[in-house]
């Protein structure tokens, strides 16, 4: 079906739904390098008018990705809640933003809502929201999950301690634990990303760091971040995983560059239930994506990569993950050029995962070859933090030494709590305060010593 | 004001973790906040990195440096003209400019072929192959001849992206390409190396189907073993015809990481 809209005498004309959402897209870099972006601004905003206009079912019935080759529209098509979709129905992308904003959406009825949503058409009214509308909004939604701890409740922000070591070597990868946990971070995940794939290799890090989290009692989960296959071969030989990672994307073609497909992410999922290790709830999958992922691996289908960052998160809630975060920054350029692409590529994905029901963090990061900085991250960070955002990264001082990007430190982290008042997850809090991490007061502080345990742990070294 | 037990700047009473990583950790704080003095070295680090991504490879120092191994390369050019570009269309950096094929259609090749070509490309730091590439290929060459692999001509690529190297294979008509490319650098790292092992290269293959063994380089994983590592890759891909997901790095106690005890201090008993 094909779309038009006339401004002052002249027709802007879009032959499918697909070039209709490409072009009414905001401009980015990875658009162009597909060559599905709008020739121009105004173009850009005439397909933003036409999009408007169009009724969300027709999303139901014009798929971007053809039905027929793509296991993910399948996935999106056939899982899709008619009753759940029903109270909006009648609307258009235009007629839904109103609603969001309006005072008929909120917490309740925005989750309620979420089956009944496809991909496709929160990205649709994400592209003709501003950043306002889009923080307003998602901070409206509430997606809590659990594994030992509860993440994603009202008020706190959570994090991802990032302990990388570009050798994995465990006294390093520790004396980096040491550093976050004395800076309340790592209530989303203690999650290495290893150096190596190698099964031996990913082991000695599960191994090390189930001995850690028990050790000091700490109401956290660990992942190491391999590939899927090789989580379950570690499960497999019995080692203590808690969280099953994988990189996920929004179309078939992609995540078969990934080395996965629908069966083997249920394969995943399946061996994480098995070990039931969570204590509060079992939500056991731990996904990450990222716009431009399906162009990189030139299985995009001539769709924008906003949209297929969208259809990411249908793969990621089928497997009622504990966490979802979208690496905003980490793929380059040629995908987000600079500081204002990645910045509203970061809510959008936030505002998409959220209304879709899925726990959406983001690694609010750039690259030294984008033309991004600190700022640009503090402001991406405010932002979110605003938005409700459910975790977010902390590595020691912004500087991932194993993935050579730059992402949120822990102390950017403390920054966002103090600023905004947010505090960890609330069974992690309870043992900061507990351990000594933090002081008991009403506002958030530090102790200026080292906790008993820790101090007698580090009392060997030199 | 501040006294001693109430400073502005709070410090770490775990600095002396620092020997242990080159992560920044121990910055202490100002409230919780980055103090000063570790803010500002990260900006200098960032400018520094920035610089890293745009300083072009000194081809002929290079070139020179191969020669004296033994090997002289083949240097081609991919379809990215200049850094902007490459930057922007990681297309054209995959694929080598007409002249460049044109190029490797003339090299010479035995009638059984070759079973491995190695390709260097600048990638996103010059620095890391300018640093890495002829040390690490001057320990990788000598036990392949050993073991009898013919071995193709090295080729160097300017604003090469790693599928680069399966356009070369494919042209050169060699069963395995072996890619040095410069990772982007990091804040800590501006020369890190990455090598990626591909089986039957040819033109539109994807991640899915290489090995990759990154942050090699001398403070990063070691010549020795990234060698050991890349060595079983090779041998496990032709054994087994595939290479990629499918092949797992099963290579035991190979890094330093394995070397070095597998329990960290915090879980030491105490």
């Amino acid at each position: 079906m094909s779309y038009s809209y006339s401004i002052a005498g002249h027709r802007f004309s879009f032959e499918n739904l697909r070039v209709l959402m490409a072009k009414a897209t905001p401009a980015r870099s990875g658009d162009y390098l597909a060559g599905v972006a709008a020739g121009d601004d105004e173009e850009r905003v005439a397909a933003q008018m036409a999009l408007a206009d169009v009724p969300l079912k027709v999303f139901l019935v014009e798929h971007l990705v053809p039905y027929e080759t793509d296991e993910v529209t399948r996935l999106i098509i056939d899982d899709h809640d008619a009753k759940a979709f029903a109270p909006i129905s009648h609307l258009t992308v235009g007629a839904f933003r109103d609603w969001l904003l309006s005072d008929e959406a909120n917490e309740r009825s925005l989750a309620a809502l979420a089956p009944g949503l496809t991909p496709e058409m929160v990205a649709a009214v994400s592209k003709i929201c501003r950043v306002q509308d889009m923080v307003l909004i998602a901070q409206k939604c509430r997606v809590v999950t659990k594994f030992r701890n509860t993440i994603g409740l009202k008020g706190r922000l959570s994090t991802r301690l990032q302990p990388n070591h570009p050798t994995d070597d465990p006294t390093g990868i520790a004396a980096s634990i040491v550093d976050g946990l004395m800076y309340g971070n790592g209530d989303a995940v203690i999650g290495i990303n290893p150096a190596t794939d190698s099964i031996s290799a990913v082991i000695t890090l599960i191994d090390m760091l189930h001995e850690i989290i028990q050790r000091y009692n700490i109401p956290t989960q660990s992942c190491v971040l391999t590939h899927v296959t090789t989580s379950i071969e570690a499960i497999n030989r019995r080692a203590p995983v808690d969280l099953v990672f994988q990189s996920i994307a929004g179309t078939e073609a992609a995540n078969s560059s990934f080395g996965i497909n629908l069966a083997v992410l249920k394969e995943g999922y399946d061996a994480a239930q098995s070990l039931q290790r969570g204590t509060v709830g079992n939500n056991a999958m731990y996904f990450e994506t990222g716009q431009g992922s399906a162009l990189s691996a030139n299985a995009h289908h001539g769709v924008d990569q906003q949209t297929l960052e969208a259809r990411a998160y249908a793969v990621a809630r089928k497997y009622k993950p504990l966490l979802v975060n979208t690496v905003v920054g980490f793929i380059g350029p040629e995908y987000l050029y600079d500081g204002r692409q990645i910045i509203r590529a970061g809510l959008e994905d936030h505002f998409c995962g959220k209304l879709l029901g899925v726990p959406m963090g983001c690694d609010i990061c750039y690259t030294n070859h984008a033309e991004a900085d600190q700022n640009d991250m503090d402001t991406l960070l405010t932002l979110l933090a605003v938005a409700g955002i459910t975790f977010i990264m902390g590595i020691p001082g912004s500087d991932d030494i194993m993935l050579n990007y730059q992402t949120t430190s822990f102390h950017d982290a403390l920054y966002a709590r103090k600023a905004l008042g947010l505090k960890p997850s609330p069974e992690f809090e309870e043992w900061l305060l507990n351990v000594g991490i933090f002081e008991k007061s009403e506002a958030l502080k530090l102790a200026n010593t080292l906790p008993t345990p820790f101090q007698r742990a580090l009392s060997h070294l030199h | 004001m501040s006294d001693d037990n109430n400073p502005i700047v709070v410090p770490n009473p775990w600095s002396k973790l620092r020997q242990y990583t080159t992560a920044r950790i121990a910055l202490g704080r100002a409230g919780t906040s980055l103090p000063t003095k570790p803010h500002l070295e990260f900006q200098l680090a960032h400018a520094r990195a920035r610089n890293a991504v745009h300083h072009e490879l000194d081809v002929k120092r290079l070139e020179a440096s191969l020669v004296a191994l033994g090997h002289q390369p083949l240097v081609l050019h991919s379809a990215a003209e200049n850094r902007p570009m490459y930057l922007q269309r990681p297309d054209k950096g995959r694929r080598l400019e007409a002249a460049s094929r044109e190029a490797l259609t003339k090299v010479a090749r035995p009638a059984e072929g070759y079973d491995v070509v190695f390709v260097i490309g600048d990638g996103l730091s010059s620095f890391a192959i300018e640093e890495n590439a002829t040390a690490f290929l001057d320990v990788m060459l000598p036990p392949l001849v050993q073991q009898g692999w013919r071995i193709a001509p090295l080729v160097v690529v300017r604003e090469a992206r790693v599928a680069v190297g399966d356009e070369v294979g494919e042209l050169l008509g060699a069963s395995m390409v072996v890619v040095l490319i410069g990772e982007r650098p990091g804040l800590s790292s501006p020369d890190s190396m990455g090598i990626y092992m591909t089986l039957k290269p040819r033109v539109g293959l994807t991640d899915e189907s290489r090995n990759c063994i990154s942050n090699v380089r001398r403070e990063g994983l070691n010549y020795g073993v990234a060698v050991h590592k890349l060595l079983y890759l090779m041998t496990e891909a032709r054994k087994r015809g595939h290479s990629g997901v499918q092949l797992k790095d099963e290579a035991e106690t190979l890094s330093s990481t394995l070397t070095a005890p597998s329990k960290s201090f915090l879980i030491e008993s105490q």
